[in-house]
């Protein structure tokens, strides 16, 4: 009886360890970035203008007091050879608020939805250009609300999207082949939560400026953690 | 007037791209679903405002060059001057069909480039190009042209014959470079002047364009070939403005029997430097729409500046061999223009 009371708890705790992986960590930004600016054009802008309670910031680099580094796409680069993943079924969202896309920096898994969505009560344009490994998108957001769901067929990092109407306006979002990936905060953290097993793993940081970084991460017990480096070379 | 509606539409075609909202209206020979005419005003917002007007703005050069050809087959006894109103014709539709390619074909890309930057670069050569034949018949129809087969033949400053033509080809290759480089839309490839990136040079290995991409102030990432076309182009500058003096010294000298022309030859170089000015202050200033737009535009003039002093100039210093007698002279039965 002992010995199956072991056994099913040892198994409790593998599918414990393979369900709940965490790997936490911070992006730190070396060097000098370019600093913030407003965006004036979203101010003048008639229309937008209106629509702004504060003024609009670039967000080339966005960097906490203690150098965290916003808006880094950290993701498993690789370790889960052959392993394929299906596409979450819950979408991500693209918000376009005040003449800025929100989020500025997005990931989401290859087939998964993206939902973008005008919140203002004018129209923009979503155009995704030409990107490297997907096919690209143009299409106009006459209405307040009005969604329009997307997906990308292949792994791509930063692919841009644009609106012509106003051309300020600017966001990133890259695709990846598997579900563990997490964009940092404002603070430069991340968190990336998944079922993966125990093992090594190399992962990567990937920030549109200040380019990419990778290491090799050992998760044990489900948990990890790793902090990533990128610099501004001068 | 079609050559001056030409130029308005050269430069809300330049705004156009300077502003990047080319794509404002992603849809042709419709807008949004629309019949272009009948887009409503109240949908014309930011950059769709400058993408309509300047797709209304083509309709009305369209319906005018039209006109001209017209006007020239019932009214001209010049057989070259009506081929020239039909040909005009012809190139300004396939000058609007370039500018459709270039909006609904964005999407799509050979060996990395797209096919509406392609077309894009097509639609901005074919439009100064157009520009230049409408004030080529302008000439042509003008009493000053006409005026030139009766000037006592011109014997010193010959080889303004050819270095006319080398310079306003040089100008060309420079709005060539230009519109290469805009409809990229890659942002400025060099963000200061006289030096680029601090050097005379600029290193083009693969680090050192990581390194200038990361602390570019905008958005865009640029490439080694992005950077050594801004430098030509910048070389190609001082070539022309060498090439432009030259003709203005020479038209100087040897053009003193044609007031107008000579005086012509002369403010070329004037508009170049204004050109020049331009487009240092397109860099320095961080691309400025108005500047940028104002860089085309004088560009335009420029190109069309000197094929007329180029055409006019050697029908002056024409080989006294073929020198037309007062009853050979080209003449036009219609009132000039």
């Amino acid at each position: 009886m002992k010995k199956y009371l072991v056994l099913v708890s040892t198994s409790l705790g593998l599918v414990g360890t393979l369900n709940a992986a965490e790997i936490t960590g911070k992006i730190t930004l070396t060097g000098t970035p370019p600093p913030q600016k407003e965006i004036t054009a979203a101010s003048a802008d008639p229309n937008c203008g209106k629509l702004r309670t504060e003024p609009a910031l670039t967000r080339t680099y966005v960097v906490s007091k203690d150098g965290g580094l916003a808006n880094v796409v950290v993701y498993l680069k690789s370790g889960l050879s052959g392993k394929t993943f299906t596409a979450p079924e819950e979408p991500i969202l693209i918000d376009q608020k005040g003449c800025m896309y929100e989020p500025y920096v997005s990931a989401a898994m290859v087939g998964q939805k993206i939902n973008i969505r005008n919140s203002d009560a004018l129209m923009h344009n979503v155009n995704a250009g030409t990107p490297k490994n997907n096919k690209g998108f143009n299409f106009s957001q006459v209405t307040a609300g009005q969604v329009n769901p997307r997906t990308f067929e292949n792994p791509e990092l930063g692919i841009k999207l644009i609106c012509n109407v106003h051309s300020w306006m600017v966001s990133y979002v890259s695709i990846l082949d598997n579900p563990f990936f997490a964009v940092s905060d404002k603070d430069g953290n991340f968190v990336i939560k998944g079922d993966l097993p125990d093992g090594k793993y190399t992962f990567e940081a990937f920030h549109q400026k200040a380019g990419a970084t990778s290491q090799e991460i050992e998760v044990k017990g489900g948990r990890a953690s790793a902090s990533f480096t990128l610099e501004v070379k001068q | 007037m079609n050559a001056a509606l030409t130029l308005a539409l050269i430069s809300v075609g330049g705004l156009v791209t300077s502003k990047g909202v080319g794509m404002s209206v992603p849809d042709w020979p419709t807008s949004y679903g629309y019949n272009m005419f009948l887009f409503p005003p109240s949908q014309w917002v930011g950059g769709i405002f400058h993408e309509h007007v300047h797709r209304l703005l083509a309709s009305g050069v369209g319906l005018v060059t039209l006109a001209l050809a017209v006007a020239l087959q019932w009214r001209s006894t010049d057989r070259v001057v009506r081929h020239i109103g039909w040909c005009s014709f012809g190139l300004v539709i396939f000058q609007g069909v370039l500018g459709g390619l270039r909006v609904v074909l964005d999407h799509y890309a050979v060996s990395g480039t797209t096919l509406g930057t392609l077309f894009g670069l097509a639609h901005a050569c074919t439009g100064q190009s157009f520009f230049v034949l409408m004030a080529c018949i302008s000439l042509r129809l003008s009493r000053s042209w006409d005026g030139l087969a009766f000037v006592p033949n011109v014997h010193s400053g010959r080889s303004l014959r050819w270095i006319l033509p080398v310079a306003t080809g040089l100008v060309f290759s420079q709005l060539f470079l230009g519109a290469a480089m805009r409809h990229q839309h890659a942002g400025l490839a060099i963000h200061d002047f006289p030096l680029a990136y601090g050097q005379w040079w600029p290193a083009t290995d693969a680090e050192s364009i990581f390194r200038y991409n990361q602390v570019r102030p905008d958005e865009s990432l640029v490439t080694a070939f992005q950077i050594i076309l801004q430098m030509v182009h910048r070389l190609g500058a001082v070539a022309t403005l060498l090439a432009v003096a030259t003709c203005g010294w020479l038209g100087w000298r040897s053009l003193g029997s044609v007031m107008w022309l000579r005086n012509a030859s002369v403010l070329w170089i004037f508009v170049l430097v204004i050109q020049a000015s331009l487009g240092i202050a397109t860099v320095m200033y961080d691309k400025p729409a108005d500047v940028a737009t104002g860089h085309v535009a004088i560009g335009a003039i420029s190109l069309a500046w000197g094929m007329l002093l180029t055409l006019s100039t050697r029908r002056v210093l024409r080989p006294a061999a073929v020198r037309p007698s007062e009853s050979t002279v080209w003449q036009v039965s219609m009132n000039p223009v």
